[in-house]
């Protein structure tokens, strides 16, 4: 199923928690909406689950607006946060629910939904647990039984928030395997919230970059790291360093010096350059480029990271060196970023 | 801290575990002081009651308690229970679910206007009932001229009770359907329950011993009130005597052994009431306090 987002915004209590936000999600993709708390990306699950109205604006399923749909005619399968488990249900009458409510005309027989339910918690790898509590189970568990739980009403769409929020690091990085395999075996639609950058790179096809109520960037994890449109999604995917500088005929320059940067289109004026601190290239003599004395120094797995402080303004950027490298405090670096950018100052 | 350090170093290791332990006499004064309180205003009047029903023997006690109007007055106590009790389980549900689950203006006084009658004398309550339904007042009269009684008639100490007894469930649940917050709901509507299957297959489940132990509560002070009922019920005998009412009639009848058998009566409620209360502190505590479990 496709879903549209088209022009959508959401005050509460006037306060506007999205402004103006429009995404196509196609169908059978597996979409991440990224960013720090407060961006609006629960907010826009919510809508599209239908847990939330929109103030302006309007969703749309497929061709059909669904805006005005209750939650339970839109068909969506939700996993919760916190899973939101039935806590005196056994874990086989939490994946049976949504087919015990249905209306009687389509409600399954009892024994139907049973087989249905265990259906399901062998696809989740849950099989034998039928008859436990949510409270006899790990975080990892409960977590799959809300993810068989929403998808036992064959949704149109599963949307999931923060799935992978309360589990440790280790489980979280097999279940997001798992997810994805999960993923492409049944083709679901979904579209899942997290403010972990490494698991909506690694896990999404598209990765949909939110802040303060708006989306910043789509793209694959690919074009989200490698050409952030933005200074907030530069510094808010992967690391990157940034240095003031300042674009005169079409070269950058930090202070007085030309750094061995061109930028031909762009205008005089203020502006900031942004790189990522291993995609720098080390110099012996410095024709062009950023040189700094090393104020702080620290080891990184197999890199070490040093701050440096660049010329009269005293400015700190942090780059990364080979462990072999000699650096020690104050000495001297040169450095030119390998790849780069640089956003004009506004106003 | 002198004495810490001068005792010897297997007493200290003994203590090591419970640095805020007072010493052995402050702890058995401590506990001798709330043992005796509660023997003095507690356990001594309760064993009088029991006592003094029992003085004469079994035979005057059944006696007593066989009587017509006693009878009449337990059967009243237990019909303005059965009706007070159900519609504050209605009205408690209700109350706490607005409160807990959805956002409105005037939440604040609805939460004040819960407490009220826990801060008003039982007595003014009975009276608001007077001057509401009395014959001076605008609605009585009116009423009457219907055939229908208010005052000094069963409808009126029914009100009364309601009136004295309607936080018990409302306060008990709002905390805890507060904590629980709406997630499990809205779980249950994203997999297609209309309201009504999410109340009652999610949410009930989820306050139900809690809700109990509010009912527990609620039909405890029902059964037992006195003041505001006294108020309103005009205290006609085998008619509008509850059995607080009817005790305190025995009594200044010099019907000692009668007033004491009632009396035992509402003293065996009040530990029958206790123990199921402490059965569902014990085995469902976390349920009731609001904790989730998991």
């Amino acid at each position: 199923m496709e879903v549209r987002v088209a022009n959508v915004r959401k005050e509460f209590d006037r306060f506007p928690a999205l402004h103006d936000v429009s995404l196509d999600i196609k169908s059978g993709e597996l979409i991440a909406l990224l960013g720090p708390s407060g961006s609006g990306k629960t907010t826009l699950l919510r809508l599209i689950a239908g847990l939330e109205k929109p103030t302006k604006g309007a969703i749309y399923f497929g061709e059909e607006d669904a805006s005005h749909r209750t939650i339970q005619e839109r068909n969506v399968g939700f996993v919760f946060q916190h899973y939101a488990l039935f806590r005196h249900m056994t874990v086989a009458d939490n994946v049976g629910f949504g087919l015990k409510v249905r209306p009687g005309a389509t409600r399954p027989a009892a024994a139907e939904i049973r087989r249905r339910a265990s259906e399901l918690l062998d696809l989740v790898q849950l099989s034998g647990l039928e008859k436990r509590y949510p409270a006899q189970l790990s975080g990892g568990q409960r977590q799959r039984v809300a993810l068989a739980r929403a998808m036992a009403i064959e949704p149109k769409v599963l949307l999931l928030d923060e799935p992978f929020g309360a589990l440790d690091a280790q489980v979280r990085r097999e279940l997001r395997r798992w997810l994805r395999e999960i993923h492409d075996a049944t083709g679901h639609t979904t579209v899942f919230v997290t403010h972990d950058q490494e698991e909506a790179l690694e896990l999404a096809d598209r990765v949909v970059v939110m802040s303060q109520g708006r989306i910043e960037q789509v793209g694959t994890a690919d074009e989200v790291y490698d050409t952030p449109n933005s200074p907030f999604v530069y510094g808010f995917i992967g690391e990157s360093s940034s240095l003031p500088v300042k674009v005169e005929d079409g070269q950058l320059w930090v202070a007085d010096r030309p750094i061995g940067l061109s930028v031909p289109d762009a205008p005089n004026g203020k502006a900031e350059l942004y790189f990522r601190p291993h995609d720098v290239e080390l110099l012996e003599e410095c024709n062009g480029c950023i040189a700094g004395t090393v104020v702080a120094s620290r080891r990184v797995a197999g890199t070490r990271r040093v701050e440096l402080e660049i010329g009269g303004e005293r400015q700190r950027v942090e780059i990364e060196l080979p462990i072999e490298h000699p650096a020690a405090q104050k000495s001297r670096v040169a450095f030119r970023p390998r790849r780069w950018k640089v956003f004009l100052a506004e106003g | 801290m002198a004495e810490i350090i001068e005792t010897s170093s297997s007493r200290a290791r003994e203590n090591r575990a419970s640095a805020i332990n007072e010493s052995r006499a402050t702890r058995w004064v401590l506990m001798a002081l709330a043992f005796g309180f509660l023997a003095i205003f507690l356990l001594s009047p309760l064993v009088l009651v029991f006592a003094e029903a029992f003085k004469r023997g079994i035979e005057p006690y059944t006696e007593a308690l066989v009587d017509r109007d006693t009878v009449a007055a337990i059967r009243l106590t237990l019909l303005v229970a059965a009706i007070s009790v159900p519609l504050n389980l209605v009205f408690g549900v209700a109350a706490a679910w607005a409160i807990a689950k959805f956002e409105f203006k005037g939440k604040a006084f609805l939460i004040t206007l819960i407490d009220l009658p826990f801060s008003v004398s039982p007595v003014i309550s009975g009276l608001v009932y007077v001057l509401l339904f009395g014959a001076s007042s605008v609605l009585g009269p009116w009423l009457k001229s219907y055939g229908i009684e208010i005052l000094f008639a069963v409808p009126g100490i029914v009100l009364a009770t309601v009136f004295v007894t309607f936080p018990f469930v409302a306060r008990e649940l709002i905390p805890l359907m507060q904590e629980q917050g709406t997630g499990d709901e809205e779980a249950a509507l994203s997999l297609g329950a209309n309201g009504w299957q999410a109340f009652w297959y999610v949410t009930l489940p989820n306050i139900k011993w809690g809700l109990l132990y509010g009912v527990l509560l609620c039909n405890a002070r029902a059964m037992g009130e006195f003041g505001a009922v006294s108020v309103v019920s005009g205290h006609i005998r085998g008619l509008t005597n509850t059995m607080p009412l009817h005790v305190e009639i025995l009594y200044n009848e010099y019907n000692a052994v009668g007033a004491f058998a009632v009396a035992s009566l509402l003293a065996g409620l009040a530990l029958v009431t206790l123990v199921l209360k402490t059965i569902l502190e014990i085995r469902f505590g976390h349920a009731i306090a609001g904790s989730r479990g998991h």
